[in-house]
């Protein structure tokens, strides 16, 4: 076991866990934020997508400790009052069906506009493959990105 | 035209004042000996507010609380049920909060969510909860303002007189309301007055989703509780010897427990438990079949041509149509395992006390899973609470209960509250599946290219009946054989979005346009025609309505511009399942020679359409699930244990191989059915018929991806 102070959603947090947790675990088992999702922990659906400084990054296969000082959002802190663009056009446009993987696709969607304000539709495509939806809502996540970019 | 409709047949209602003032309506599904209202303590309403099935209750300041029953696994209930009773109440949406209900099944009666029965269930049965309370606030209101109640209106949630110009929230007059007897009837609304019911109303868990709250069976911790996770035995095998040394040597590991061929895996957080799971050794030997897909693929064949084929439908003499044919066609169609794989893998958490069990998670079927609680544990189902989580996904692997048990199993033997996560791995390989099927069709044409008779073979694992007998064509044709074999694998099945038809609706769709080609008929014009033989003589019993089955082909076919533009190929599918009914249309267009998958058109018949935007995501959703399956889904066994145990082998669509999907609905007033299922159904039909329009080739077998006729077709998706 070891000492981690994370810096989370502009939080500071203290863990005690195992080098090789991912930060997925910790945040959901240790630290209860359980907006960031577990579905297939090796990186190939992107229901866990967290902001490392920034950039979208799967958390079911990053250790902790290679998080050192960078800067972690989650879902819980992507905005206070759940306002940001990305979630005012998911709520717009009606996304979600089960629900389960949108918070994974708000924050990929939400770190792809901030490089990337003005995307074509075949750059949202491209940006938003990474995240699987099993009930098949991809025409509305495409709209909601689109939306989310036309209002920003 | 509104209509009258008794309110004491079946259901009752219960009101309650309370301290603090309001209205409670109970309603209750099944038979109870009294008509007559009861008005409960608050102490009463406190203590049963859980145990509720649903009801809907207005305060004071004119908010109204309405309990949804069933489990919501994105089939959007949670939202479209309480619209129901809105509606009928003249609420104002805006004020209405939907809560989850727990289970309780003397109460509520039906409340799984499974072969999109629920809204044809419950219709009548919401609209009566909010009409009754509707009609009860009016008559408190006429009493208040000394008028007859018939010249009283309502409007979101506000009672007016109009001669008067006075008027009263409903929150006015909830205490008087409760005082009042149920009537004998209620009216209800005429659905051209409808204000909530046909408006797109947002899914009501939108902000919670959208933050990231806990809403799922996994997000839920409690203090104090243990973590789980078990290592399945493979299919046909049983454990020969167990070597947890390593296991337990993990951080965070506090027991290994062996039961019922499964090792059990316990601590105090999930990161330990897959690290340990990796560690144990665990070492099994056959215990039956012990089956792989190469077995599957011979047995098929060998099944096909079994003597012991059980006849499910014979309608006159096919042997003397098949000999007196002007022309015979003949095809097989198999499919594979498939898992089901719902974002959310299988979790649950129960608490085994001394006499009281405590079940929370996510679960289609919480009735079955507190009753088979109960027989495991030996105590009666009463002692037996469950809270439903928010489902992510089901797809019906969440029909079943095996999750459930395991996690009261683990609790009980560690005396402790208890959650059992599955991971990817555990959930694609301990599944439940959609099995593998492999059907036999067999047309006989007359000269004129009628078809006079029809053979369908389906050899299912598992499946029961792989066959739906009754389904178009049949009554539309004269002599018709339809057999099941089934075989009993080792392998774990069970319902997969809409069983049986999920597959066999691209057979039949697939085949009957081979059908149609080798009639020199257009596959529209030859299911119409055979439409009109079903409807102006029947064969035997039809269980579809033939004039909905003929309204949304017809409409496909005009919305889809059907057979008009020589550059787009086009491909005909149509089907009636859960009581709805969807045709399908996929264009293909061809760019520099090379085919491309633009557009799926569909129309559907489900009666009323209660929220488009629930209706769009399912048939949308239904559609790309179709597709996805169709194209890319395969899961392949060896030795009793799936090959691809993630996503990285198990492929599903993704974003970029979706094409455009254009939706339609027919609006033919009927009462509302369900859209869970239905559209899934048509659509690998209609993908594989483009794709013979546009290549020539015929695909037989899913996935499409794997079969050698599609190894030189370079498909592409793209959207507008």
């Amino acid at each position: 076991m070891a000492n981690y102070n994370l810096r989370i959603n502009e939080k500071n947090y203290e863990v005690d866990v195992e080098d090789d947790t991912p930060l997925l675990w910790v945040l959901r088992d240790h630290l209860g934020l359980v907006g960031t999702k577990y579905s297939c922990g090796i990186a190939q659906c992107g229901a866990c997508t967290v902001h490392i400084n920034g950039e979208a990054t799967f958390s079911c296969t990053l250790p902790i400790s290679s998080v050192g000082n960078d800067k972690v959002t989650t879902i819980e802190g992507l905005s206070e009052k759940g306002d940001h663009p990305v979630q005012k056009a998911w709520n717009e446009i009606d996304v979600a069906q089960c629900g389960y993987c949108q918070a994974g696709q708000i924050m990929n969607a939400a770190s792809f506009l901030k490089k990337n304000p003005k995307p074509t539709l075949e750059e949202i495509d491209n940006a938003m493959n990474r995240n699987l939806c099993r009930c098949g809502t991809y025409h509305k996540i495409r709209e909601a990105v689109a939306l989310a970019a036309k209002t920003k | 035209m509104a209509n009258i409709t008794k309110t004491n047949r079946r259901d009752f209602l219960k009101i309650a004042a309370t301290a603090t003032g309001g209205l409670f309506i109970g309603f209750y599904w099944s038979g109870c000996d009294s008509p007559k209202m009861q008005v409960l303590s608050t102490e009463e309403i406190l203590s049963k507010a859980t145990d509720f099935n649903s009801f809907l209750s207005i305060t004071p300041d004119g908010d109204i609380v309405i309990y949804s029953p069933n489990p919501e696994l994105g089939q959007n209930i949670k939202t479209s049920f309480p619209m129901v009773v809105a509606e009928e109440l003249d609420a104002d949406w805006s004020r209405v909060r939907v809560l989850q209900a727990n289970l309780d099944t003397e109460k509520y009666e039906r409340q799984l969510t499974g072969g999109s029965g629920a809204m044809p269930h419950s219709w009548e049965r919401l609209r009566k909860a909010g009409a009754t309370a509707r009609h009860l606030l009016i008559s408190a209101a006429a009493t208040r303002l000394e008028v007859d109640r018939n010249s009283l209106t309502t409007e979101k949630g506000i009672i007016y007189h109009k001669d008067s110009g006075k008027k009263l929230g409903y929150g006015e007059v909830v205490l008087d309301a409760a005082q009042l007897e149920a009537p004998d009837e209620v009216i209800f609304k005429d659905p051209k007055d409808f204000k909530i019911i046909g408006t797109p109303v947002k899914n009501v868990d939108n902000e919670d989703i959208f933050t990231g709250k806990p809403l799922f069976g996994l997000d839920f911790y409690r203090e104090g509780m243990l973590h789980a996770m078990v290592q399945r035995p493979p299919f046909g095998m049983k454990i020969k010897s167990v070597d947890d040394a390593s296991a337990r040597a993990i951080p965070g590991i506090q027991d290994v427990i062996v039961y019922d061929n499964n090792v059990a895996i316990v601590g105090n957080s999930t990161w330990p438990l897959m690290k340990a799971k990796r560690r144990l050794n665990v070492s099994y030997e056959p215990d039956g079949k012990v089956e792989s897909s190469f077995d599957h693929d011979r047995i098929f064949k060998e099944l096909l041509d079994s003597k012991d084929a059980r006849a499910m439908r014979e309608d006159g003499d096919v042997d003397t149509a098949f000999k007196n044919a002007a022309k015979i066609v003949t095809s097989e169609y198999q499919c594979p395992f498939l898992s089901h794989s719902p974002m959310e893998p299988m979790n649950f958490f129960a608490h085994v006390k001394e006499d009281q069990v405590e079940l929370i998670g996510p679960t289609q079927t919480p009735d079955s899973a507190r009753v088979q609680t109960a027989n495991l544990l030996g105590i009666p189902k009463e002692n037996i609470s469950v809270e439903i989580t928010r489902l992510g996904g089901g797809f019906g692997r969440r029909l079943r209960a095996d999750y459930v048990l395991e996690a009261v199993e683990i609790s009980k033997r560690m005396n402790a509250p208890v959650k059992v996560t599955w991971s990817r791995e555990d959930d694609m390989t301990g599944g439940a599946y959609r099995p593998a099927v492999r059907y036999r069709f067999s047309a006989a044409l007359d000269e004129a290219g009628n078809m006079i008779g029809y053979k369908l073979r389906g050899v299912g694992m598992n499946a029961g009946n792989s066959v739906r007998q009754d389904n178009f064509p049949s009554g539309a044709v004269e002599n018709v054989l339809i057999e099941n074999v089934n075989y009993a694998s080792s392998i774990t099945t069970n319902a997969w979005r809409a069983p049986i038809t999920n597959f066999l609706a691209y057979a039949e769709q697939s085949f009957l346009d081979e059908v149609a080609l080798e009639a020199q008929k257009d596959p529209v014009q030859f299911r119409l025609e055979l439409l009109e033989k079903a409807k102006t003589s029947p064969v035997g019993s039809v269980n579809y309505d033939v004039d909905r089955m003929i309204g949304v082909i017809k409409d496909a076919a005009e919305k889809s511009n059907w057979g008009k533009d020589g550059n787009v190929k086009q491909g005909f599918s149509v089907y009636f399942s859960h009581r709805s009914y969807v045709a399908q249309v996929a264009n293909i267009e061809m760019e520099n020679n090379q085919p491309v998958l633009k557009k799926i058109i569909a129309s559907t018949d489900c009666g009323i359409v209660v929220n488009p935007t629930g209706a769009n995501h399912q048939v949308r959703g239904g559609i790309v699930d179709g597709m996805g399956h169709a194209m890319y889904g395969n899961l392949t066994f060896e030795n009793g244990l799936p090959k691809q145990k993630n996503f990285d082998s198990y492929r599903l669509i993704r974003m970029k191989e979706v094409p455009e999907v254009e939706v339609h609905y027919l609006d033919s007033g009927f009462d509302p059915t369900g859209l869970g299922e239905p559209a899934l159904p048509p659509t690998g039909g209609a993908i594989a018929n483009a794709i013979f329009a546009a290549t020539g080739r015929r695909l037989r077998s899913q996935p499409f991806v794997e079969q050698k006729e599609f190894s030189d077709i370079n498909l592409e998706i793209k959207r507008g």
